[in-house]
């Protein structure tokens, strides 16, 4: 990154001084520059819409064969309980996936956000120097652990340790949210630092001024009106990383696939869904089919997400 | 391998660590950016016509002396076949292929998982020369069965096994069946100590699944209970988990970790598999696209070998099919 960054903008050097090289055809040289820059990144980006399309579009026609080819009915899909699709009359009942989705997503967002964002405060404005020092160092590092390994974590730790204090099998909602509530920490973290730091220095000033103390000019300014929009892009984007986890959600939810009776059930996700039965079925098949409809539906929420976040970005500029 | 070749790659790989030492120190000078670049694109180059130029390391002679080569007796069809397919199957297919490739130089076998589906899938459309699958192609719905060629290489026994503090070794057909439909929840109940029931089962696509279903639960559906893909992760939850039962091929079967449990009294050893006295067993197939040729057919017929059927295959805890007094069909009948 810290090499093809500065070559990237020696490229968009426009008037062709270049004090790198000393040959002497470098007007030349840059010329023809010009060209293979121009080139190069319009490639790049026709490449990157291609394949997106193409995703896309193979999702869609795959996913949609299970509605229009196996005949499965779209309500069965949505809000059916009943997951058998190798039975006699094969069962498409997706919900407790789709609902143990949301419930881990939504958990791990209500557990992340408060920390998240009060992390974030104590790094800009209660302690700039410890966030700095510290706090950043700590975060990038949890941004680096992958997510297997937050997974093996929570299956040697956190299950043990949730059978041994509840009872019961230990795979469960809650360990699922647990461990996604540290997976999506540091993007609620990172972000809502950014959103703090873009709020004015004249607000927090004009605020003390008035007599507000500490906390009230950081509640009430900060976090209330100023950064509310970063902080809820933040959440989002945490949210949508949780939605979209695979790995470690499917060491320790359990991967039972019911309607959980509480957070202590074990319980499944789409995304634990597609991985333990795509590689036991023949694609074509209205099983393969149907895992393709669940990753349609991962795909259509990760697109209501970024709508939303679109949406908040936007009212937050007016 | 030829030796103006040979010389080429030694001399490629030579040049590596020295353009790297360069780019290191010129880094550390902080040269020039552009000059950064062209050394990297360089060096990448070098590292890629290294790896372009097959056989610098990878083809050569397992005996590592280049000249006998082409003095080795077996010389078998040569040639390359990728294999894909049941994960269960594949460290005993693995092995097997590395065994036959040091003994036919020339030949390359490539052994992939993915799971039975893949395998039977990939095979069908001719991606693969050979598909590895825990259960017969008929019984997967959507593989036209009548293309493919069954090779049954080796027998895998299915243990329903438990955590050992849960104090029963032996349970009869219909005690199973009732544990694992749910109308059984507290091992006392079955004669044991009094802990709950826990289930631990494979995903509802798992072969393993199917032959356990089918064999030891007659048909009957298993109730919801913890789900995992992988036999090491269901041998480690039962292993932690008081009273929790899965099953799982013999191979994972210590004693130790997890128990295996008799049925009607027959213990699940490969001795009553053989005999069918212990009933929840499956074929390992692996299949081929028609009648198998070259390459194919010599290393199938390699796995078929008593060197391979008591060995290998013993060893990593399946049942040689060599072995089998029985036979079953793909509807599950006995003969």
């Amino acid at each position: 990154m810290s090499i093809s960054f500065p070559y990237l903008l020696h490229l968009g050097d426009s008037e062709g001084r270049d004090h790198t090289l000393s040959s002497p055809t470098k007007q030349q040289d840059s010329w023809w520059k010009e060209g293979v820059g121009k080139v190069l990144t319009t490639v790049s980006a026709s490449i990157l819409i291609l394949t997106t399309l193409a995703i896309i579009y193979f999702i869609a026609s795959k996913g949609l064969a299970t509605f229009f080819s196996n005949g499965v009915s779209l309500v069965e899909f949505l809000i059916g309980t009943e997951w058998n699709p190798e039975g006699a009359p094969g069962q498409f009942g997706a919900f407790p996936f789709i609902l143990g989705s949301f419930i881990v997503t939504v958990g791990s967002a209500l557990l992340a956000a408060p920390l998240g964002i009060g992390t974030a405060i104590f790094m800009t404005e209660i302690s700039p120097r410890i966030g700095q020092k510290v706090m950043q160092p700590v975060i990038e590092l949890l941004v680096g652990i992958p997510s297997v390994v937050y997974g093996f974590i929570g299956l040697s730790v956190l299950i043990p340790f949730l059978r041994n204090s509840f009872g019961g099998v230990g795979f469960s909602l809650l360990a699922g949210i647990l461990v996604l509530t540290v997976m999506i920490l540091p993007t609620i973290t990172s972000l809502s630092v950014d959103a703090v730091k873009r709020v004015p220095r004249d607000l927090k000033e004009a605020s003390l001024a008035l007599g507000a103390t500490r906390w009230q000019t950081i509640w009430n300014i900060i976090v209330l009106r100023s950064s509310l929009p970063g902080l809820l892009m933040a959440i989002i984007l945490g949210m949508a990383r949780a939605f979209g986890e695979a790995l470690a959600v499917q060491m320790v939810i359990g991967n039972t696939t019911a309607i959980p009776k509480s957070l202590l059930s074990p319980s499944n996700t789409l995304t634990s869904g597609i991985t333990l039965n795509m590689g036991n079925t023949i694609p074509g098949s209205a099983y393969n089919n149907a895992l393709w409809s669940m990753g349609l539906l991962l795909l259509i929420m990760t697109l209501i997400f970024i709508l939303l976040i679109r949406w908040i970005s936007k009212r937050g500029q007016a | 391998m030829h030796p103006e070749i040979s010389t080429f790659c030694v001399q490629s790989i030579d040049v590596i660590p020295k353009l790297h030492a360069e780019f290191v120190l010129r880094n550390r000078l902080g040269g020039s950016t552009l000059f950064l670049i062209k050394k990297t694109f360089i060096l990448m180059l070098a590292i890629l016509t290294t790896l372009a130029v097959s056989g610098c390391g990878g083809n050569e002679a397992p005996g590592g002396a280049e000249g006998t080569a082409p003095n080795q007796p077996e010389q078998g069809a040569g040639g390359s076949i990728l294999i894909s397919g049941s994960t269960a199957l594949q460290p005993l297919v693995e092995q097997a292929a590395d065994v036959y490739m040091s003994s036919h130089a020339g030949s390359t076998i490539q052994v992939q998982g993915g799971g039975s589906g893949t395998g039977l899938s990939q095979v069908a459309e001719g991606t693969v020369q050979i598909g590895n699958s825990d259960i017969f192609a008929e019984e997967k719905e959507g593989i036209d069965a009548s293309q493919l060629v069954d090779h049954k290489v080796a027998v895998v026994g299915i243990a329903a096994a438990v955590n050992p503090n849960v104090g029963v070794d032996n349970l009869t057909s219909q005690q199973l069946i009732d544990i694992f439909t749910g109308k059984i929840t507290n091992w006392k109940d079955v004669g044991g100590a009094d802990v709950k029931v826990t289930l631990v089962n494979r995903p509802k696509s798992s072969g393993t699944r199917a032959t356990f279903i089918q064999f030891g639960l007659k048909g009957q559906e298993e109730a919801e209970g913890v789900t995992q893909d992988s036999s090491g992760t269901v041998r480690k939850i039962i292993n932690e988990t008081p009273g929790a039962i899965g099953y799982l091929a013999f191979s994972y079967i210590d004693g130790q970790t997890v128990k295996g449990i008799s049925l009607d009294g027959e213990a699940p050893t490969a001795e009553n598999v053989t005999n069918n006295k212990y009933p929840i067993w499956a074929y390992e197939h692996m299949y081929t696209k028609g009648e198998p040729t070259g390459l194919t057919k010599d290393f199938i017929d390699f796995m078929m070998t008593e060197e391979i059927q008591q060995g290998i295959v013993s060893q990593l805890g399946y049942i040689p099919v060599t072995s089998m007094k029985v036979q079953r069909d793909a509807a599950g009948n006995v003969k």
